[in-house]
């Protein structure tokens, strides 16, 4: 194990997690708003948009993420739309995510009775209120879980963005193993940068998972 | 002169070709309590909900005082406000505790002062013998407690009338007393109330008029004295007779 070199190229992959979060961060945002439109949408049934949803999400979960990268990277440039590598990043976390967090927020939904719905109509409440204090929070509770699961599956899934030479962990490690051959520590290093970027985050989701269980479940 | 707090009139209710509701006319008065008794799949329940506009209706007209009741309506939302509704099963909200689902509408709807509704809660759950279960949730609370709540809520919308739809059917026996307790309670301040229920001494109690309904129609309606203990039609004998026990 050569410290030096690890001592050497550890600000590389700071740099390198750095962008890795925050692509990761503001596709996961993304997705976020994107899957509870669309789960929403759904449960509403509102004619038409819900067909368009139910084939984004398709489309969306049976393509791999590096194939539409590809397409956002290279493909949109040849139809004379100029792109830039970070919004490709940012743009195809949160297509794929959107699809993922539609999925776990509509099995939330789908857990309400619909009399909770009527309950809260019979008090008055309209459309809106029905859906902002009541059904949303059951929702957004019951998905929690999988919600979770899928943040860290896309902080995982940031890996492929160094095919379109975003310098993320993944492209700092493969660049360094390429000049230096020093496989053993870049793999290291590469490593221990996920863990501490996802074990908070799933630490966070096992707490965050018990507190909405307990505020919400069992009744 | 009394005045009609709900009007319904000539309703027909449908499920896909099946009538549920056949012309029930029905009208009641400020402070009244009309109690509703049939057998099961009688359309019961159908009937509360058309007068909360939870169904739609194929024929005939619901109001509540002057306004006109009617699925899609504008106003619905507002005229919902002066109908408390108390189900079966509580519904209440599980994500929040029992002071929060009593003040969700009043504040959040009505717009009311927070404190003041606050206020107006505390001394209702002291009444039902819930002070101290203000900042419990729904899931820590047995049956009747959690129907008293629930009853809790919608008089804190100060409605002027309450539908309850058997509201102790889902109870262990030991909580239904407390939560009829309650009710007999409201009606000796003289709350405008539609009760549908199987407790028939509690009819007996509670009551200012009876209705049987069975098949979708009212077949016969009176006092609980006429209604009770001096049925007319063979049915209402009938069904009468499955809650008396004799050896
Ligand atoms: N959503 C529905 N779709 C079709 N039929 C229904 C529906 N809800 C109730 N019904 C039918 O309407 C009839 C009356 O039901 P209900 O009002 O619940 O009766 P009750 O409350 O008197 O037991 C029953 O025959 C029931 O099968
Ligand atoms: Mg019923």
């Amino acid at each position: 194990m050569n410290w030096e070199y690890i001592h050497k190229f550890l600000p590389l992959y700071e740099k390198a997690a750095g962008l890795t979060i925050k692509l990761g961060v503001i596709g996961i945002l993304f997705a976020i708003i994107i899957g509870l439109a669309c789960a929403v949408i759904q449960y509403y049934k509102i004619p038409v948009i819900r067909t368009i949803v139910a084939i984004y999400i398709e489309l969306s979960r049976n393509t791999p993420l590096l194939v539409q990268l590809f397409f956002l990277y290279y493909g949109l440039p040849k139809v004379g739309i100029s792109t830039n590598a970070e919004t490709c990043g940012i743009v195809g976390l949160a297509f794929l995510g959107g699809s993922y967090m539609a999925e776990s927020f509509r099995s939330g939904f789908e857990a309400i009775d619909q009399i909770q719905e009527e309950s809260a109509m019979s008090l008055g409440m309209n459309t809106y209120q029905t859906m902002r204090y009541v059904i949303l929070p059951q929702a957004v509770s019951i998905s929690v879980p999988a919600f979770v699961a899928n943040i860290i599956f896309l902080l995982k899934e940031t890996s492929v963005f160094s095919a379109i030479s975003l310098m993320d962990l993944m492209f700092t490690a493969k660049d360094l193993i390429g000049l230096y051959y020093k496989t053993t520590e870049s793999l290291i290093l590469l490593v221990v940068f996920y863990l501490l970027i996802l074990l908070p985050v799933s630490m966070f989701g096992t707490w965050f998972e018990r507190r909405v269980r307990y505020a919400g479940f069992g009744t | 002169m009394e005045e009609n707090i709900l009007t319904v009139e000539h309703l027909r209710k449908e499920y896909e070709g099946n009538v549920i509701l056949d012309d029930v006319n029905l009208s009641v008065k400020r402070g009244e309590v009309v109690v509703i008794i049939g057998p099961s799949g009688c359309g019961k329940s159908t009937l509360l909900r058309c007068i909360n506009a939870l169904e739609n209706i194929q024929s005939g007209t619901i109001r509540l005082q002057d306004e006109v009741i009617e699925a899609g309506a504008k106003n619905l939302a507002k005229i919902r406000e002066k109908i408390g509704m108390v189900f079966q099963n509580y519904e209440l909200f599980p994500h929040l505790t029992v002071i929060e689902n009593i003040l969700l509408a009043p504040v959040k709807v009505q717009k009311r002062e927070k404190k003041e509704v606050r206020e107006e809660a505390v001394k209702l759950l002291e009444r039902v013998g819930l002070k101290d279960k203000a900042e419990s949730y729904p899931r820590q609370l047995s049956g009747g407690q959690k129907q008293r709540v629930a009853i809790v809520r919608a008089l804190c919308m100060n409605p002027e009338i309450l539908l309850f739809d058997e509201v102790t059917a889902a109870l262990d026996p030991e909580m239904v007393r407390e939560v009829l307790d309650v009710m007999l309670e409201l009606a000796r301040q003289k709350r405008t109330m539609v009760i549908v229920t199987h407790e028939m001494q509690f009819a007996q109690a509670v009551a200012d008029r009876v209705l049987f309904i069975d098949e979708g129609k009212i077949m016969e309606q009176g006092t609980p004295e006429e209604l009770l203990q001096h049925p007319k039609t063979e049915r209402t004998k009938q069904f009468l007779n499955i809650f008396h026990y004799e050896k």
